[in-house]
């Protein structure tokens, strides 16, 4: 037995969920068949923008407002700036993706793996429903983080920073091979 | 708000995020369909915090975790892409082929 439709639908909350959830997926859907590269990204912003608000509607607002710095102020900007400096073919006639013979397959496995932890989800949370509305506090968080977490959390620095100097070092133009050229 | 609305949702844009790496040529779109796939793993663990209410608040902590991680992957991700294209002048996979057997 699954939650009965109508009372779903009445509650306001659900209405809300239904606003966030309707163009994420659209934009989920269109990053990843759009035919023009720039617009495939810029539908990604959608959709992340629409994940963002789906947590600041469960009370997840710093991991939210994360979401929206981290992935839509610097991911995409990132992802332009590959796009320019590859200078990836521009336009709808661009060829991003594969043809049929891999689509179709592709979709096929996408759709059982969808079915499969779907199922799983149902069956496993049927009934289960959860307070909404009930913001965790940013104080809360940086206490758990920085006292609990804290050695994660200075994992994750050393990781950031080995990041940062790896995209350096691969990104750079060596002397000598402008030399040799 | 039931949890496996969520859940299904999340699950949704797992499996387009795997569709995208799958189908796409271009490097940098199927690095963009990996970042949808890890979001939508961050949509769980936000869901599954709220569900649990535990005090440690683990699940928004590891969301935390996960999208400095993500963020570190697109960095070094978006470097590797453009050596591949300064040496090769494309960033589409499937002309890198000079490992096949």
């Amino acid at each position: 037995m699954t939650v009965d439709l109508s009372s779903w639908f009445r509650e306001v909350a659900n209405w809300v969920f239904l606003i966030i959830a309707i163009p994420t997926l659209f934009g989920a859907f269109r990053a990843v068949t759009s035919q023009n590269i720039v617009r495939a990204v810029l539908y990604l912003v959608v959709s992340l923008a629409g994940i963002a608000a789906l947590f600041i509607t469960l009370g997840a607002e710093f991991v939210g407002w994360t979401v929206v710095l981290v992935y839509i102020g610097a991911v995409i900007i990132l992802f332009l700036i590959g796009i320019m400096i590859t200078r990836a073919p521009l336009g709808t006639k661009a060829d991003l993706s594969h043809g049929s013979n891999v689509k179709v397959p592709a979709a096929l496995l996408s759709v059982v793996l969808a079915g499969v932890i779907g199922w799983a989800m149902v069956d496993a949370f049927e009934n289960t429903m959860i307070a909404p509305f009930e913001s965790t506090p940013t104080s809360d968080l940086a206490d758990i983080l920085f006292r609990r977490f804290v050695i994660p959390f200075e994992v994750l620095s050393v990781l950031l920073l080995a990041a940062l100097i790896g995209a350096i070092a691969l990104a750079r133009r060596d002397e000598e091979d402008e030399a040799t050229k | 708000m039931t949890v496996v609305q969520f859940t299904l949702l999340a699950t949704a844009l797992f499996s387009l995020g795997l569709y995208g790496v799958l189908t796409r040529r271009n490097a940098v779109l199927i690095l963009a369909s990996v970042e949808l796939m890890l979001a939508a793993v961050n949509v769980n663990l936000v869901v599954f915090d709220v569900y649990l209410q535990d005090a440690l608040h683990a699940g928004q902590i590891f969301s935390l975790f996960i999208l400095a991680v993500a963020a570190a992957e697109v960095g070094v991700g978006i470097a590797i892409i453009l050596l591949i294209y300064r040496n090769r002048q494309s960033a589409d996979v499937d002309q890198l082929k000079s490992m096949r057997g």
